[in-house]
């Protein structure tokens, strides 16, 4: 269980990641010390697993898809589905793999540079593989929101008063 | 046509802020740590329930003492989170916004003349609200050395035989300064041997950052001579949906909810929605809020002793409360000149009363950058002067 001073650590960390120790330490009103400490712990626990960055590609007008891709496998035995999820996460176009409640075992987040690679994807790596069912592939049309953060909101919110008591 | 004007009214002072409010509208590009609401628009729950309710035509009137679920869910919320035990029939009453509360209690309770004990610095509305009821104004300074927190030798100097009420506010606006049980418990003691009632305005109390907020009203004896007034602006960012809410002894709630039906009626019936969805559902939101607050009131109160000046730190609501005094300017002139000079707004602590000198208020419901780019313009201008 995470204390109050490690959740507010984490949350801060997770809003913004490039935060120094020192940052950090007058953000939470921890010790530099701890938190370096905390988060070399973290690191190496694998709480951390990667300090991100959220793109919106829309913005630089490059051409990217990304695909859901249900898929339906047949479990191995001894090794249920985590036999064929680890392959599947071996492939730099699976971004993601997730195992699923309902109608499909497997979820994939696939990227590629448009349709055509992707679709080649599913056909040349996914499809063939003895141990699918079936797939279906579904691609994003647009991005709304991610990660918590809205792609296409407001420009700029309602105003407040400039000083109030 | 002054001349048809109750005296009442004609003397009624503005309020402190007015004058920098009028100055920081005629600037531009101005960075603003003037703003005592949040900066988080309310929870999307909370919103989508009353569009909701909109959409299903819930257009109506409410009872006077406002919903009858809102009432049963918000004395539950009260019970688990507070140790607070009011009766939703009729124990409590839902105002238009906690303003509304504190002038229903002043009309219901002062007769002209009688003597309100009001902490000094303070909210600009107690002084308000009972100058209106026609209350003679006791202020009683809270002091930076106790951290501002009240204190019964302060009390028993601005204490006379007339005095019938005493306002209280922690977490407080506008010093941020929080009080524990037991340095309330003396306070209480003093209300019960002078017979005094309390209105305590704890509207800030969800925004607690150490320990855990005390209501004035589950001190020993203190319930039945205590008006518990808050509300849900600060709290779940519902600052324009106007809906406070004040409890206590029957008999003043009764009183309470007479004026309030001739004078109001009722708080509007989708604010009460979007407030009733907030018990149910809006802890998560508010929790993340409180977070949030909690790392910019570090880096503010860092930020401000770096530059030099002392800045005691605040446990509640989200303001700080510097000492400017060793720029060697009072606290309106460095509010003006900060405005002028660097395009900072903040509040003159003598806005809040005359005990605020020497002091300025920042909120720090702004994002981070914002936060950060006004202390480096707040330190450059200090250190032109210290």
């Amino acid at each position: 269980m995470l204390s109050q001073e490690d959740r507010s650590l984490l949350y801060i960390l997770s809003q913004d990641c490039r935060l120094t120790p020192e940052e950090l330490s007058i953000q939470t009103g921890l010790t530099p010390e701890y938190v370096n400490k905390k988060i070399k712990q973290w690191e190496k626990d694998k709480v951390i697993v990667k300090y991100g960055l959220l793109i919106n590609y829309e913005q630089l007008e490059e051409d990217r898809v990304t695909a859901l891709i249900d898929v339906k496998v047949l479990p191995q035995r001894g090794h249920g589905y985590d036999k064929i999820a680890q392959r599947f996460q071996k492939f730099p176009e699976i971004k993601s793999v997730y195992l699923m409640s309902g109608d499909f075992d497997l979820c994939l987040v696939v990227e590629g540079h448009n349709m055509h690679e992707i679709a080649q994807f599913v056909s040349d790596k996914l499809s063939p593989s003895e141990l699918i069912e079936t797939t279906s592939t579904r691609f994003i049309l647009r991005r709304y929101k991610q990660d918590g953060m809205e792609f296409h909101g407001e420009e700029e919110g309602p105003k407040r008063l400039m000083i109030t008591p | 046509m002054k001349e048809y004007l109750s005296p009442l009214a004609a003397n009624l002072k503005p309020s402190g802020i007015r004058k920098f409010f009028d100055l920081a509208a005629t600037m531009e590009d101005i960075i603003s740590l003037g703003v005592g609401e949040p900066d988080f628009a309310t929870p999307w729950v909370m919103r989508e329930s009353a569009i909701f309710s909109l959409e299903q035509g819930q257009t109506m009137y409410t009872s006077n003492a406002g919903l009858l679920e809102l009432r049963r869910e918000l004395s539950k919320y009260m019970a688990k989170n507070q140790g607070l035990q009011y009766n939703p029939d009729t124990e409590l009453l839902i105002t238009v916004g906690a303003s509304e509360a504190v002038d229903l209690a002043m009309r219901a309770l002062i007769v002209p003349g009688n003597g309100v004990l009001i902490p000094d610095p303070s909210y600009v509305a107690y002084a308000g609200c009972a100058a209106i009821a026609g209350a003679d104004i006791h202020y009683v300074p809270l002091r930076a050395e106790h951290d501002f927190r009240l204190q019964v030798d302060d009390l028993q100097l601005a204490y006379t035989p007339n005095c019938k009420v005493l306002v209280l506010s922690y977490p407080n606006n506008p010093t941020g300064a929080i009080m524990t049980r037991d340095e309330l418990l003396p306070i209480a003691r003093f209300a019960s041997e002078n017979d005094l009632i309390v209105i305590t305005d704890e509207i800030y109390s969800d925004l607690t950052y150490e320990g855990t907020h005390t209501p004035f009203a589950t001190l020993p004896y203190m319930k039945n001579r205590t008006l518990h007034v808050s509300g849900f602006s600060k709290a779940y960012a519902m600052t324009g949906w106007r809906i406070g809410y004040v409890a206590g002894h029957p008999d003043l709630i009764l009183a309470m909810t007479r004026i309030h039906q001739y004078t109001i009626m009722c708080a509007p019936i989708m604010a009460q929605i979007a407030a009733l969805e907030g018990l149910k559902a809006g802890d998560s939101a508010k929790k993340e809020m409180l977070l949030e607050y909690d790392r910019r009131r570090r880096i503010l109160v860092n930020g401000f002793r770096e530059m030099g000046l002392t800045c005691f730190e605040p446990l509640g609501a989200f303001y700080v409360f510097p000492d400017i005094t060793a720029t060697g300017l009072r606290s309106d002139e460095f509010a003006e000149q900060l405005i002028k000079e660097e395009k900072v707004a903040v509040v003159p602590g003598t806005a809040f009363g005359p005990a605020g000198e020497g002091h300025i208020r920042c909120s720090y419901a702004y994002s981070t950058q914002q936060l950060l780019e006004a202390l480096s313009r707040i330190s450059r201008f200090v250190k032109k002067r210290i």
